[in-house]
């Protein structure tokens, strides 16, 4: 049937075009994090990032990560963070002075970063974003029968990670109490 | 010590309970009694239109009192204004000329009369001072006004209608 | 055929948007009545007949009054708050099914605007949201009243939603299913295999978990801190006037009628009633589901009264007794909640 054919490439092309615009914001977006004075506009920038790695599951059909990454990230860390930032009051006073020796392995780290990404450029080959081989990979049914069939192990230890993490962050707030 | 009136009570405070602590009970029966609230009549009045009887001693608008024959009683004596404590009444006397004896009944009367509404505290001693029995602060509850100048009430809204009308 | 599903979704998402612009409004109008009856008072009764105009005065005021922006604040946050409260406030909206496929002439109406297969985990990430322009415009307004109102704003819903995201995991193992309209659908009528079908009769501990977060959540008294009066002026929305004011408050008033829709839609049936079957049978496809958002609304309308009933009964809590009862009491019921209907659900099947 070419005419469906016609509407599905018209379809892609016009996904594609969509992928670009937003792959274009999330790195103005990430950038912006970077560049951005006040760091409470930092966090701003950074929650919009997120929401455009949002619609990038989205146009991946993988709306249960998508969801999660709105709920967990924008929803919860990030408020977490505008809540800090917010209480810290952070002004260009409080800035503190940067001694020579961060600034060089700033730059340092800085060129070690530009040279992974420029390597990784060169082995890169081009592929198509958008298509998955299979559709349905991102739902919730699909991706909860593979966790819990084929990733379970990892699954649970994954798990068992967070709830150290809980019991630690329990344990480095009551630890004062218990010694005075 | 020993209580004289026999009256003092002992007031226990236990640590609550388990249904206390759960705390619901208490919001259902706070509840409940709201509830109650929603369907019972309400006690208020519906101000311009319906009004709520005066008491026998209340004191409002204050007005000027004519005699029996239709005279005005006041004859500007100023022990009203004397008496304010809010300095809230003026007046002009002025000397009652022939052929107004059926106005005014004593051979001075107040020219002019004003009241700042905005000043009286509506105490009633003016009422108390007036030896002619002039003034009495039995009118309504005086009505609010957009200004200042409005407040201050001359004879035309203190003085009694006349008589024969 | 592409189009005319455009159409009619633009249809149904101007249908709800109006309507729950009508809802917000009327709730302010309610919320006064409400209260007067509760304190044997009349009520607004000047503007129309029982003052039923009394909401457009009020908006009339609300777009007359003077638009402030402090010197010292941020301008753009200023304005991006209150706009995004209003909108995640509406876009909840989205995934309620608000009745049964209706059919009018030859083409099936979806009474809802979409069915997206996480529809619950979207709701959550909407009201996760809602955080933000409570705390944007808190922080914008450089105010020491509207940062701490906008503070206790954002721990106070990072507290509830982990108790609320607990309370809804022990339905969802019953329903199996993230999408709202399968969820309503298997609550269908009122009694069914010798059991109420409703998920309240199923989850009681639940209901009451959701509902005491769902009052945390919209920042209804008890739990209105962000904005209580005797403490912090006028919290979070202090700074602001004129519309921008309007809209934060209108976003309360939205936020409470979807919380009561997603309420009615999670554990009592949604657009469902006993004896639907018959009624379907007598109007038809077009009228029967008509009747079913009727129904739906009246749950609505019922549990906005419940708001605003509890809103005038209880005095708010204190800070650290609404963080206590978040975290020591919600959380673990609702893990026991979960525990119990993962037990209940194991052995007796």
């Amino acid at each position: 049937m070419p005419i469906l054919k016609k509407g599905q490439r018209y379809f892609c092309n016009y996904k594609m075009s969509l992928f670009y615009f937003i792959a274009f914001l999330s790195i103005l977006f990430a950038l912006l994090v970077i560049f951005s004075k006040n760091p409470v506009h930092s966090v701003l920038y950074l929650i919009l990032t997120f929401f455009t790695f949002t619609i990038h599951y989205v146009l991946l059909n993988a709306q249960f990560l998508a969801i999660v990454n709105f709920i967990v990230y924008m929803g919860a860390i990030m408020v977490l963070f505008l809540f800090v930032l917010m209480l810290l009051n952070l002004n260009n006073d409080s800035e503190p002075v940067k001694t020579n020796l961060v600034k060089f392995a700033a730059i340092i780290g800085g060129c070690c970063l530009l040279l992974t990404v420029a390597a990784s450029l060169k082995v890169a080959s081009p592929s198509i974003p958008v298509v998955l081989a299979n559709p349905n990979l991102g739902l919730v049914k699909g991706l909860g029968k593979v966790l819990f069939t084929q990733f379970l192990l990892p699954f649970e230890i994954s798990s068992l990670l967070l709830f150290t993490a809980m019991v630690g962050a329990v344990l480095l707030a009551t630890k004062d109490k218990t010694n005075a | 010590m020993e209580s004289l009136t026999n009256r003092r009570k002992l007031i226990e405070s236990k640590p609550l309970n388990f249904l206390e602590r759960a705390y619901l009970p208490a919001i259902l029966s706070g509840l409940r009694i709201t509830g109650k609230h929603f369907f019972r009549k309400d006690v208020t009045i519906r101000y311009p239109e319906q009004k709520r009887e005066f008491s026998e001693n209340f004191r409002g608008q204050h007005s000027l009192k004519r005699d029996e024959e239709g005279r005005e009683r006041c004859t500007a004596c100023g022990l009203c204004a004397l008496s304010c404590p809010a300095e809230a009444i003026t007046m002009i006397a002025a000397e009652r000329q022939k052929g107004e004896e059926n106005l005014y009944r004593e051979e001075k009367y107040a020219a002019v009369y004003e009241i700042n509404m905005l000043r009286c505290i509506f105490c009633g001693l003016c009422e108390e001072a007036c030896p002619k029995e002039a003034i009495y602060l039995d009118g309504d509850i005086v009505p609010s006004n957009f200004l200042r100048k409005d407040f201050i009430y001359g004879k035309d809204k203190l003085v009694e209608a006349p008589l024969n009308q | 055929m592409e189009l005319a599903f455009v159409g009619q979704k633009f249809i149904l998402v101007g249908i709800i948007f109006l309507i729950s612009l009508v809802v917000a409004m009327y709730s302010t109008y309610a919320e006064r009545k409400v209260a007067a009856f509760f304190q044997d008072r009349v009520g607004p009764n000047r503007a129309g007949p029982f003052g039923i105009l009394q909401p457009l005065a009020d908006g009339a005021k609300m777009f007359m009054k003077e638009e402030i922006i402090p010197t010292r604040a941020n301008p753009f946050l200023f304005i991006v708050g209150p706009s995004l409260a209003i909108l995640t406030a509406c876009i909840g909206t989205a995934v309620i099914p608000w009745g049964q496929k209706m059919t009018i002439g030859s083409t099936v109406v979806d009474l809802q605007v979409t069915d997206i297969n996480v529809g619950v985990l979207y709701l959550f990430g909407v009201v996760s949201l809602g955080v933000y322009g409570v705390m944007i415009g808190g922080w914008a307004s450089n105010n020491k009243y509207s940062l701490l109102g906008a503070i206790r704003a954002a721990s106070q819903n990072i507290s509830y939603e982990v108790a609320m995201g607990l309370s809804i995991i022990a339905l969802l193992m019953i329903t199996g299913t993230l999408s709202l309209r399968e969820i309503t659908e298997q609550q269908h009528g009122f009694w069914k295999d010798g059991y109420f079908s409703w998920n309240f009769f199923k989850q009681p501990l639940g209901f009451l978990l959701f509902i005491v977060c769902a009052f945390a959540e919209t920042n209804r008294t008890p739990f209105d801190l962000p904005e209580c009066e005797t403490e912090l002026v006028g919290g979070y929305h202090t700074e602001y006037s004129s519309m921008k004011l309007g809209f934060y408050l209108f976003a309360e008033y939205i936020n409470m009628f979807v919380s009561s829709a997603v309420m009615s839609t999670l554990y009592f049936g949604g657009y469902n009633y006993p004896g639907m079957d018959y009624v379907n049978e007598q109007l038809g496809n077009t009228w029967g589901p008509l009747v079913g958002v009727a129904v739906l609304f009246g749950k609505i309308i019922f549990f906005i009264f419940f708001f605003m009933w509890v809103r005038w009964t209880i005095p708010r809590f204190r800070y650290d007794q609404l963080m206590d009862l978040g975290w020591k009491i919600l959380i673990p019921l609702a893990i026991a909640n979960i525990v119990l209907t993962g037990l209940v659900s194991t052995f007796l099947r």
